[in-house]
């Protein structure tokens, strides 16, 4: 549905975006992670056609952006990360405004943008001139500008900014409900918030691709970290929990919380059998099992890893000590 | 088609949401009162002295066209080249500083809809002050009947002359995020096509008749004295389109440097 291929974006001296392709399925909501300056927002502005490529070449809902870029904006909602809106407007009108820009039939009009409002809660503020709403209300206006007229693929550039807790909630469970029906791309700095709502991230710095794969694969290859401390001779059980099964690694922790536990830090291959034969395993030998803590990777944890690992080794083909 | 009228109508709101469009046609409407008064007076003076002389030289009537229209005309022109570019300057200005922009050129509008949406709306609040200052000549009728050909000459040529200045800020406007900067730079550029009528060499060559033909307001003269010749009525369309035009490529140099 959204497809990037090598797409390189220089501003003058500075290249913002470098080489980057990913694909995106239909229906899928695929967040866009990376530090600041990491090239997230010029990406989305590439695909909304806003700006054109200096290399490469995007795809957005079977169309090249390029070529067809009015057939292209005819299917995409787009929520700019300023939220630059109209403030001389009113909210409703604004709507019925941008609702008439995107083709909705003159009949429908009113019901679509009654429907926009009612997602976003914002129709109690129907009458207010934009300018005068708070933040969050005028974040709100900007994703029910994007919603109207039910475009195929969304394009939000922090969606959820300053929201209060309340709304951050539920604007999240209003994205994940277009799940299936919709392409949704979202950046984000709350990677709880990606975990959640997405299916797939995609991961870029300094204008370089990190990854761009599902978060389970992405936490998978991390491995996750698991954390033992049962009341056992620490040789003995050390050198037990590096035989089971999806053990990879182990390494001793000293005295565990009880007096008389050894604590051990596992790095598993595989984290739920490595979980279930170590309880199994300290368990069948008659020792007591203090703590059996960790699991997955989560997201962050990958994120922090890929990011933090960039940052070590700014130029991979230098060679270092 | 639709969309056009939807971008019109917005940009029209736009104007009458913002004081400009109200201070800039209340200063029109005063100055132009102002300048047919003085007119006016001096054609009652010019009047009454040729009556005192009537006996030496003969009964002669002065014309209304010559001695009240044509200095009308000529400082609404004046007037316009002032104030017009305070008109246009925050058309692409202000959408670029806040940033709206983004989200204009992302929904499905073409650059020449956007463009023509915005040119029309401001030539539409520019017709309605030239209307207003119409008021004055409807004054005038009430008095004694003006020559309705000369009238009707000024005003095409005014229209014309509007659509010629109104295209060029909107150009200007596409330049700078800065509206003071946009006004200035339309206010020199339309002062400089102008003064360029001054420089006429005094031999008549092909050069000299260039310098003319580029002057902006040489094409005015004849509209104010009531001939509509087609070679001003082309000057000006073009001089409409080639900075609408610009407008349209200045827009897509924009996109490439982001
Ligand atoms: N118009 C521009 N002119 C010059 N450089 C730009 C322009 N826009 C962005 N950049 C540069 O491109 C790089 C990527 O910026 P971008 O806004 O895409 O980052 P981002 O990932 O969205 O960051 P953030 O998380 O802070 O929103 C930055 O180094 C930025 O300085
Ligand atoms: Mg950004």
């Amino acid at each position: 549905m959204i497809k990037a291929e090598n797409l390189t974006k220089r501003y003058g001296a500075v290249t913002a975006v470098n080489a980057v392709s990913f694909e995106v399925a239909p229906g899928e909501i695929c967040g866009f992670l990376g530090p600041n300056g990491a090239g997230k927002t010029t990406t989305m502005r590439v695909l909304t056609g806003f700006i054109p490529p200096s290399q490469g070449r995007v795809e957005v809902a079977g169309l090249d952006v390029a070529r067809d870029p009015l057939e292209v904006k005819k299917r995409v909602g787009y929520l700019p990360e300023t939220t630059p809106l109209y403030g001389d407007m009113r909210v409703e009108e604004y709507l019925q405004f941008v609702g008439r820009i995107k083709g909705v039939a003159r009949g429908g009009l009113t019901q679509a943008v009654g429907g926009v409002m009612e997602a976003a809660r914002i129709a109690d503020r129907r009458r207010s001139l934009i300018r005068t709403l708070s933040k969050g209300y005028r974040q709100r206006v900007g994703l029910a500008q994007a919603l109207i007229g039910g475009p195929e693929v969304l394009i939000l550039d922090e969606p959820t900014i300053g929201l209060d807790p309340t709304q951050i909630k539920d604007i999240r469970s209003l994205i994940k409900s277009l799940a299936g029906k919709r392409t949704v791309i979202l950046s984000s700095h709350i990677l709880s918030e990606v975990q959640l709502i997405c299916s797939r991230v995609v991961i870029i710095k300094g204008g370089r691709l990190l990854a761009s794969e599902s978060i389970e694969s992405l936490a998978a290859a991390l491995g996750g970290h698991l954390s033992v401390s049962a009341k056992a001779p620490a040789d003995q059980l050390g050198e037990a929990l590096a035989r089971l099964p999806g053990v990879k690694s182990v390494a001793a922790r000293g005295p565990g919380a009880e007096p008389g536990a050894a604590r051990f830090e596992i790095v598993p291959s595989d984290v739920s059998l490595a979980r279930r034969e170590i309880a199994r395993f300290v368990v069948g030998r008659g020792w007591e099992l203090v703590a059996l803590t960790g699991g997955a990777a989560s997201l962050e944890e990958a994120y922090l890893s890929l990011v933090g690992r960039a940052d070590a080794h700014p130029e991979p083909e230098a060679p270092h000590a | 088609m639709r969309n056009l009228i939807t971008l019109t109508g917005r940009e029209l709101r736009a104007f009458f949401y913002s004081p400009i469009a109200y201070a800039t046609g209340f200063i029109f409407a005063v100055i132009t009162g102002v300048f047919f008064y003085a007119a006016l007076s001096y054609y009652g003076m010019a009047s009454y002295e040729m009556s005192r002389m009537a006996q030496f030289a003969g009964p002669r009537e002065l014309s209304l066209g010559e001695y009240v229209l044509r200095p009308l005309f000529g400082n609404l022109s004046v007037v316009m080249l002032l104030m017009l570019p305070l008109l246009t300057m925050r058309l692409f200005s202000e959408e670029r500083k806040a940033g709206s922009l983004e989200l204009l050129f992302t929904w499905p509008l073409t650059d020449f809809q956007i463009t023509l949406g915005k040119f029309l709306a401001v030539y539409l609040v520019f017709l309605l002050m030239l209307a207003v200052s119409a008021l004055n000549i409807a004054i005038l009728a009430w008095f004694a009947p003006p020559p309705w050909g000369v009238v009707a000459c000024g005003y095409l040529g005014l229209a014309l002359l509007g659509a010629a200045f109104l295209a060029m800020g909107l150009f200007m406007s596409t330049l700078t995020e800065n509206q003071v900067i946009a006004a200035a730079l339309s206010f020199g550029a339309l002062l400089l096509f102008w003064v360029v009528g001054w420089l006429v060499p005094e031999q008549k060559d092909a050069f000299a008749a260039m310098v003319e033909y580029l002057s902006i307001f040489s094409h005015f003269e004849r509209f104010s004295k009531g001939v509509v010749d087609t070679r001003d009525v082309v000057y000006y369309l073009s001089f409409a389109f080639l900075f609408l035009f610009l407008t349209l490529r200045s827009l897509e140099a924009a996109k490439y440097r982001g």
